[in-house]
């Protein structure tokens, strides 16, 4: 059952490759860039420009250009960069990790702090519940491009703790990868903590106040045991459902920490290809994009089945 | 199957914003920081607005001489950048970039979700499942790659990016929209057989318009602030017309520089702090008028020894001698309750009584009965003896002994302490009382292993489930909540109770929620097991039916008042209180399930049991 739901899944996920995929290629083609004439300059003459159209194949109708790039995909190849001639699946390899790193390290602190914000506020109403309102305001007041940019220049300009810029893969260093990746996740969490533990602490607020609490606490369950085991379980599927969201969401805001902290990373990738129209590298982009996406919502689908047991798929 | 249902991903929290918004404008403006909000945000964007006169240089024009001219020198009100443009100039301007931005984006949103939030539930089947899976593939997808991605076709203009940006962040709103229409959709329909075909829609729409306008304004602003940030964000990334100053751009410019001159990094990032700002306190400044037209009162501790107010004091508490004095605690009493009073604070600061000094007395084997209406105070009463009232809740009490110890009601400690081995509670509705994520064995083993090892407890347990008449114990152990019927979660529940070996068991109208013939199975199950573990046991119930099938004393309440307490026999036959006399005359109609309050009895049944 299990897997039949998670085939289901995975063949939505081919349909949105499919849809998203063809709206950027047909998009991107009505955009109309002259791409040949932005590889070879404005100089070239229109023969070397028509040839190399006909080697990149741009001169074919826009339907067989799409079937291609399909036809291409199914066999692993997404094609090179018209203008670094880099494997676009070489270039994924290299530049997802680092977006990937700090988006994780990011969704950990988001999980962490806005757990605990939630969970304490929800357990002590009062001051501590006043300063989460204050944070999510302050959050808001900041948006992640201006937070980035304090953050860099409060850390690293001022007080030179961490480097500017710079990313170090964690295989080669894990202390320098740390070191590249934290200030950049801190950045994307800060706006999500406000958010989810906002939503978390309204989670706890309605579950403590059940009924099944005060028969466990009729028992003798000790308050730790009804607020971090049963409160918090039942708490946690509608803040999965907001911190999946929250997580889609960095992915676009990463593109923001990669160009302020100048890592390499897939949003500066996909940046690129938008402003030059490097259909390969751009399509190669979306497609990953929406793997991530459909990966996520399976994880947190999964999770939600294993949180609930009524939702679980028997 | 479509995508799973989303939460919205903008505070659209709907739940407090009711019929009460009459005049929230003009509280918002009555509170300083809404109208300290307002203010700077018009401030700032009369700023913009006044552009032509303000400025003092072209926007674009480069000054040699000018740059990196620091802030406050002549002409140069806050300094001009590396290429020597004023930055003031370039701000006036990119605050009109900024407020149009926001417009737009939260315009188009609002716009778009509004009216096919409307379609979509009013038409609602086919065309509302596919509209809601479009909007659902829209909200699982960072809206900026979106944008980016389109970015080619939009030529570079941000009214145009932003308008696109308002499409994909629609789908709060549409959700929103959608779940209210088909709400009140339902609710329409008798009457819409009456109101003649076109104007059912124009109905509906006023309808529904009227009533999410509170959460759309609330919305909108957090959707200008987002489009306003993203606006900022693309522009800083360099996507857009060079020749446009934004704060995006001059932040951008800035950030190369940020090592020579950070003081550059401050204006952009300044203003648009104070208008993103601003908005979202206006937002929640709206949202909290809408949500307290009345200040609430803080909330006291129930630690604090707070003397209670109201219309009883401690001279008509309960039953008494010819002397005044309280009558002597009996020995062998398991429970001794004097004059127990529990008050909630109202939204107008006052006090309300629910419990007007009740006193009760179990001894060991014995079953008392509290009978009462709905609103009587009795599952109040119930609950203050198991120190479970709310937090809200003001109680006290004059004499409360449990099992020889003198304990105070609004002492937690010792109450906690209390529950799990000498007290033990039997709710009402079986369903709502299981913790639905957990099997029913791990939630009734885990009060025991505090005081055996695990395997123990489950030995325990699954006599027990075994004793209650449950006949597959080891399904049922491994049950979820969910997976059970209600009799058995019943069993469930009195099992739990039991497991403990409490020696007063108290039981909030054990049987109400079931059907009839279990109801008789339940009662059974009950009057066994107090015989045989000899507990005292608190009946709470409606029905005097069931007092006169189990119990030996009965209190009647009214209105959490005693009306008349004592032997179930002689109660039962020679009632001297009218309200009892009625409430006897409701089981002579073989009714045993809850009765409408006698007529001629002025109950409030707006109090529910519970709370």
């Amino acid at each position: 059952m299990l897997f039949s739901f998670m085939i289901r899944r995975l063949g939505h996920g081919v349909v949105l490759i499919l849809i998203v995929t063809a709206i950027t290629f047909f998009l991107t083609y009505s955009a109309g860039i002259p791409v040949a004439t932005n590889i070879l300059g404005k100089n070239a003459t229109p023969e070397a420009i028509a040839q190399l159209e006909a080697e990149l194949g741009l001169d074919l109708p826009v339907g067989q250009q799409y079937l291609n790039w399909l036809a291409n995909l199914v066999q692993g190849d997404l094609g090179r960069s018209y203008f670094s001639n880099e494997p676009v699946v070489d270039a994924m390899a290299t530049r997802l990790p680092v977006t990937l790193s700090v988006v994780f390290v990011a969704a950990a602190l988001m999980l962490i702090f806005s757990t605990i914000l939630g969970v304490a506020s929800a357990a002590r109403p009062g001051i501590l519940d006043s300063i989460l309102q204050f944070i999510s305001v302050i959050t808001f007041i900041f948006p992640t491009l201006i937070l980035g940019l304090g953050m860099v220049f409060l850390f690293a300009v001022s007080l030179k703790w961490v480097p500017a810029v710079g990313y170090t893969d964690l295989s080669d260093s894990p202390t320098r990868w740390f070191a590249g990746v934290i200030l950049p996740a801190i950045v994307l969490a800060i706006g999500g903590i406000a958010a989810l533990a906002a939503q978390v602490r309204g989670s706890m607020i309605d579950e403590l106040e059940k009924d099944y609490v005060r028969t466990l606490r009729s028992r003798g369950v000790p308050e730790r045991s009804l607020l971090l085991k049963h409160a918090l379980r039942n708490a946690a599927s509608p803040a999965f459902t907001t911190f999946s969201l929250q997580f889609i969401g960095m992915f676009g805001a990463a593109l923001f920490a990669e160009k302020i902290f100048a890592l390499p990373g897939y949003g500066t990738y996909g940046y690129q290809a938008t402003v030059t129209g490097d259909l390969p590298a751009l399509l190669g982009a979306s497609l990953f994009g929406i793997l991530i996406v459909v990966v996520v919502n399976l994880l947190v689908d999964l999770a939600n089945g294993w949180l609930n047991p009524k939702a679980r798929l028997t | 199957m479509t995508l799973p249902e989303r939460q919205a991903e903008l505070p659209l929290d709907t739940s407090h914003v009711e019929e009460r918004r009459k005049g929230s404008f003009a509280r918002l403006l009555r509170t300083p920081l809404g109208l300290g909000a307002l203010l700077l945000l018009a401030a700032v964007v009369v700023l913009g607005l006044l552009e032509p006169v303000l400025s003092v240089h072209d926007p674009n024009f480069s000054s040699l001489k000018a740059v990196n001219t620091p802030p406050f020198s002549p002409d140069y009100i806050l300094g001009a950048d590396q290429y020597g443009r004023d930055i003031w100039s370039r701000s006036l301007v990119a605050i009109n970039v900024s407020v149009i931005s926001g417009l737009i984006g939260a315009g188009v949103a609002v716009s778009i979700g509004t009216v096919f939030g409307l379609i979509s539930g009013y038409l609602a089947k086919r065309t509302d499942a596919v509209l809601s899976w479009l909007f659902n593939l829209v909200m699982t997808f960072p809206a900026l790659i979106l944008v980016m991605i389109l970015y080619p076709i939009t030529g570079g203009d941000y009214k145009i990016m932003m308008a696109v940006f308002g499409i994909f962040i629609s789908a709060g709103i549409y959700r929103l929209v959608r779940n209210l229409v088909l709400g009140v959709r339902n609710e329409l329909y008798v009457d819409a057989a009456r109101v003649a075909g076109l104007s059912n829609f124009r109905i509906l729409s006023r309808h529904v318009l009227y009533a999410v306008r509170g959460p759309i304004i609330i919305a909108s602003a957090f959707l200008a602030v987002a489009s306003i940030g993203i606006q900022a964000g693309l522009a800083f990334l360099g996507l857009g017309s060079s020749q446009l100053p934004s704060f995006g751009s001059m932040a951008g410019a800035a950030f190369l520089n940020i090592y020579q001159h950070p003081i550059q990094m401050l204006w952009p990032s300044l203003f648009l702090a104070l208008i993103t700002g601003t908005l979202v306190m206006l937002a929640n400044a709206y949202r909290d008028s809408l949500a307290a037209p009345n200040a609430v009162p803080k909330k006291p501790r129930r630690h604090t020894a707070m003397p209670l107010e109201g219309d009883f004091n401690a001279t008509d508490g309960g039953p008494r001698n010819a002397g005044g004095q309280y009558e002597a605690v009996g020995k062998g009493n398991l429970l001794t309750v004097r004059n127990l009073r529990v008050q909630y604070p109202q939204a107008d600061g006052t006090y309300k009584s629910v419990v007007k000094g009740v006193s009760l007395d179990v001894s060991l084997g014995e079953v008392v009965g509290v009978v009462g209406e709905s609103g009587s105070g009795k599952t109040q009463t119930a609950f203050s003896i198991l120190g479970l009232l709310p937090r809200q809740a003001r109680v006290s009490t004059d004499v409360l002994e449990v099992a020889g110890e003198s304990i105070a009601v609004q002492d937690d400690r010792s109450l906690r302490r209390m529950r799990g081995s000498v007290l033990a509670y039997i709710p009402q509705e079986p369903m709502s009382n299981l913790d639905p994520s957990f099997t029913v064995g791990s939630q009734l083993v885990e009060p025991l292993t505090a005081g055996m090892s695990k395997k123990e407890a489950r030995a325990t347990i699954l006599a027990l489930l075994a004793r209650v008449g449950i006949p597959d114990p080891v399904r049922t152990f491994n049950s979820y909540p969910h997976q059970i019927s209600g009799g058995m979660a019943q069993r469930v529940l009195i099992a739990g109770a039991v497991a403990s070996r409490p020696k007063l068991l108290i039981a909030d109208e054990p049987t109400t929620a079931l059907d009839v013939t279990v109801q008789a199975e339940i009662l059974d199950l009950l009057r066994d097991l107090q015989a045989e573990f000899g507990m005292g046991v608190l009946l709470v119930t409606h029905n005097f039916g069931v007092v006169a099938d189990l119990c030996d004393r009965v209190v009647v309440m009214k209105d959490g008042e005693m009306v008349e307490s004592g032997d179930v026999r002689s109660i039962f036959h020679a009632p001297s209180n009218e309200y009892t006399q009625q409430l006897i005359a409701a089981i002579l109609d073989e009714n045993t399930t809850r009765s409408d309050p006698p007529a001629s009895a002025s109950l409030d049944l707006t109090k529910e049991n519970a709370r």
